[in-house]
C-alpha cells in the first residue's frame, strides 16, 4: 500500500509546490513508483512547475465527479520514469473537493503508487484540510520566519486533531520539518530564525534544509523540478532532504555562510 | 482592568467609534486587556464572541473574558476562549471567612486533567472545576484555561489562566515563561510586561495582597 505523503504548511508561498514537485521527482529519480497531486484547486501551479501545463486534458476534479477516468487525468512525466503527475482545475474552488471523492481517488492510487504527494494549498480552510485529511507522514514547509513557524504550529495541530488517522484513533501522522529559502547570511545577521530556533518552536524532526537560491525561480519558470538541477544548492539540499525521508543519515549542508575564497572577496559581494 | 459594555452586539459603529477612542491615545490602550461587560444584554441575545474578539484586536485590544449575562452567553464566550470573570476587580485580600480551628470541611473535589501532548497554536484547553497539568510545552496562539492551578512541564508560550471562576489562591508554573498572557482571577499581565529575570525561566504566578506576583523559582545567579 502506498504511503500518502502531505506538503503543508498553513502560510501562503513558504514552498510547498516547489518541494511537492522536489520529493516526486526525487523518489521517482530513486526508482519509486510516484504521483503528486495539485490540491489547490482554482490555482493550478503545480503543472507549470512540473512543466506539464499544455499536456492536461482531465483534472484530479474530473476525476472525483466522475466526468474522467483516473487514468485518463494522470500525466506522465517525460523526463523521469515512475513519475505522474494529477493536476487540478482552475474553474472551480475548495467546495468540489469531497471526503468521499477524494477518498475513492486515494485508494485507488494507493494500489499503484508507493508515494502519493499532496500539494496542499495555503490556509487552515477546506482545500488545506482535505489535503491533509488522508496523509500518513507531512513534511511541514516552513521559512524561517515567525509568521511561517506559527501557521506551521498551527498546522502540526490540525494533524493531530483533524486528519483521518486522528479521527480515527491510528498511530499518528509521521511529521517532519522542511525548512525552506534559508538565507545562512540573513540569519547570521539575525534577520532571520535560525535553524535551532524552529526546532525549539515546533519539535519535530528537522528533514531538510532549503537554501534561498535563484535557481528555483529559474527552474520553476523553464517548468523543470529544482532537484533536476544538481549544481545549484537548493537541487543538492532537495536531493538530500528526500535520501533522508528514505532512512538515509546524511548531515544538513547550506546552514552555515559559505567561505567565500580569496577570488570572490576580491570581487565584493555579489548577490 | 478596561471593562466594555456591550449594549447592541450588532452595532456598526461600536468598532469605528473604538477605534477612534484607541488612535486618540495609542500607547494608552495598546494590547491593554479588556473585559466585556453582558449585563445590558437580553437573557436570549447571543453574539459571536470569536468575531468581537478579533475586531478587539484589530484595535489592538485584547479580549479576556466577560462578565455578567447569562449561562448560554457564558458558554458561546468560553467556546471563544473568553471566561466568565468576577465582576470588578478581586479584593485585595483574601476575604473568604477563616475556618474555625477544629472544624472539618473536607476540601472541594478538584478533577486534574493531564495533558501530555504539545498543545499547539489555536487549541484551547479547559479544565472546568479543577487543575490542568501539560508536560509538555504549549505554543504561541494556544490557551490554557483552569479553574483552579495551571502546571506546564515545558515552556508556556501561549496564553495561562488560572482561577478563572474567581479563586485567587490558583496558580500558575511553568519550566520556562515565554507566555503571551498570564492571568489568574482576572488579573493578567501581558509578555510585553514581563522584566527580564523570569522570562525563559522556571516561573510561578500567584496573587498576593490582591498582585499579581511572577517569581522565578531559583534566584537569578545561583
Ligand atoms: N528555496 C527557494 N529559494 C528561492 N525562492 C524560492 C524557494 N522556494 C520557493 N521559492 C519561491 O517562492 C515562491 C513560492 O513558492 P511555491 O509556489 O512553491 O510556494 P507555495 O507554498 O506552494 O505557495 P502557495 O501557498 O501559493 O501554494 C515561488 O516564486 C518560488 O519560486
Ligand atoms: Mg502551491
Amino acid at each position: 500500500m502506498g504511503q500518502i505523503i502531505v506538503m503543508t504548511s498553513g502560510k501562503g508561498g513558504v514552498g510547498k509546490t516547489t518541494s511537492s514537485a522536489a520529493f516526486a521527482t526525487g523518489f521517482a529519480l530513486r526508482g519509486h513508483k510516484t504521483v503528486v497531486i495539485d490540491f489547490d484547486v482554482g490555482l493550478r501551479n503545480l503543472d507549470l512547475v512540473m512543466g506539464c501545463e499544455r499536456r492536461v486534458v482531465f483534472d484530479f476534479i474530473n476525476v472525483i465527479n466522475g466526468e474522467a477516468k483516473l487514468y485518463q487525468a494522470l500525466i506522465k512525466d517525460k523526463r523521469v520514469e515512475n513519475l505522474y503527475i494529477l493536476p487540478t482545475s482552475q474553474t472551480r474552488d475548495k467546495d468540489a473537493l469531497t471526503k468521499e471523492g477524494v477518498e475513492a481517488v486515494m485508494d485507488e492510487l494507493r494500489k499503484e503508487f508507493e508515494f502519493i504527494i499532496c500539494d496542499s494549498p495555503a490556509g487552515i480552510e477546506k482545500g488545506a484540510l482535505m489535503a491533509l485529511y488522508f496523509a500518513d507522514q507531512a513534511v511541514v514547509v516552513t521559512n524561517p520566519e515567525v509568521s511561517s513557524v506559527r501557521d506551521s504550529d498551527r498546522i502540526l495541530g490540525m494533524l493531530a486533531a483533524r486528519s483521518r488517522r486522528a479521527e480515527l484513533g491510528q498511530p499518528p501522522v509521521i511529521e517532519h520539518l522542511l525548512l525552506t529559502r534559508y538565507d545562512p547570511i540573513r540569519v547570521e545577521r539575525g534577520e532571520m530564525l535560525n535553524v535551532n530556533d524552529v526546532l525549539e518552536i515546533l519539535a519535530i524532526p528537522l528533514l531538510g534544509v532549503i537554501p534561498e537560491s535563484q535557481a528555483v525561480l529559474r527552474a520553476s519558470n523553464v517548468g523543470v523540478p529544482v532537484i533536476l538541477d544538481d549544481t545549484s544548492n537548493a537541487g543538492m539540499a532537495y536531493a538530500d532532504a528526500v535520501a533522508r525521508f528514505l532512512g538515509e543519515q546524511l548531515e544538513h549542508r547550506f546552514v552555515k555562510p559559505e567561505k567565500r575564497g580569496l577570488f570572490s572577496r576580491l570581487l565584493g559581494r555579489t548577490a | 482592568m478596561m471593562v466594555l459594555k456591550i449594549l447592541d452586539p450588532a452595532s456598526e459603529t461600536l468598532f469605528s467609534r473604538l477605534s477612534e477612542k484607541v488612535r486618540l491615545a495609542p500607547n494608552f490602550f495598546r494590547n491593554s486587556a479588556v473585559v466585556l461587560d453582558l449585563e445590558c444584554l437580553p437573557e436570549t441575545q447571543v453574539c459571536d464572541f470569536g468575531d468581537i474578539k478579533a475586531r478587539l484586536r484589530d484595535c489592538n485590544l485584547i479580549a479576556v473574558g466577560v462578565q455578567g449575562g447569562h449561562r448560554l452567553q457564558h458558554e458561546a464566550a468560553l467556546r471563544a476562549g473568553l471566561p466568565l470573570v468576577p465582576s470588578g476587580r478581586p479584593t485585595r485580600t483574601d476575604n473568604r471567612p477563616a475556618q474555625a480551628a477544629g472544624q472539618t470541611v473536607p476540601p472541594p473535589s478538584r478533577p486534574t486533567l493531564v495533558v501530555s501532548e504539545v498543545v499547539r497554536s489555536g487549541r484551547q484547553i479547559y479544565a472546568p472545576g479543577g487543575d490542568l497539568v501539560v508536560t509538555a510545552m504549549v505554543s504561541a496562539g494556544a490557551e490554557l484555561l483552569a479553574d483552579g492551578h495551571i502546571h506546564v512541564y515545558g515552556t508556556l508560550r501561549g496564553r495561562a489562566l488560572a482561577g478563572l471562576s474567581g479563586d485567587t489562591t490558583a496558580r500558575i508554573f511553568c519550566l520556562s515563561l515565554e507566555a503571551e498572557m498570564v492571568s489568574i482571577a482576572g488579573l493578567y499581565r501581558v509578555n510585553e510586561d514581563f522584566t527580564p529575570e523570569i522570562v525563559r525561566k522556571p516561573v510561578q504566578i500567584c496573587l498576593k495582597e490582591g498582585y499579581l506576583c511572577l517569581e522565578p523559582f531559583f534566584p537569578v545567579g545561583r
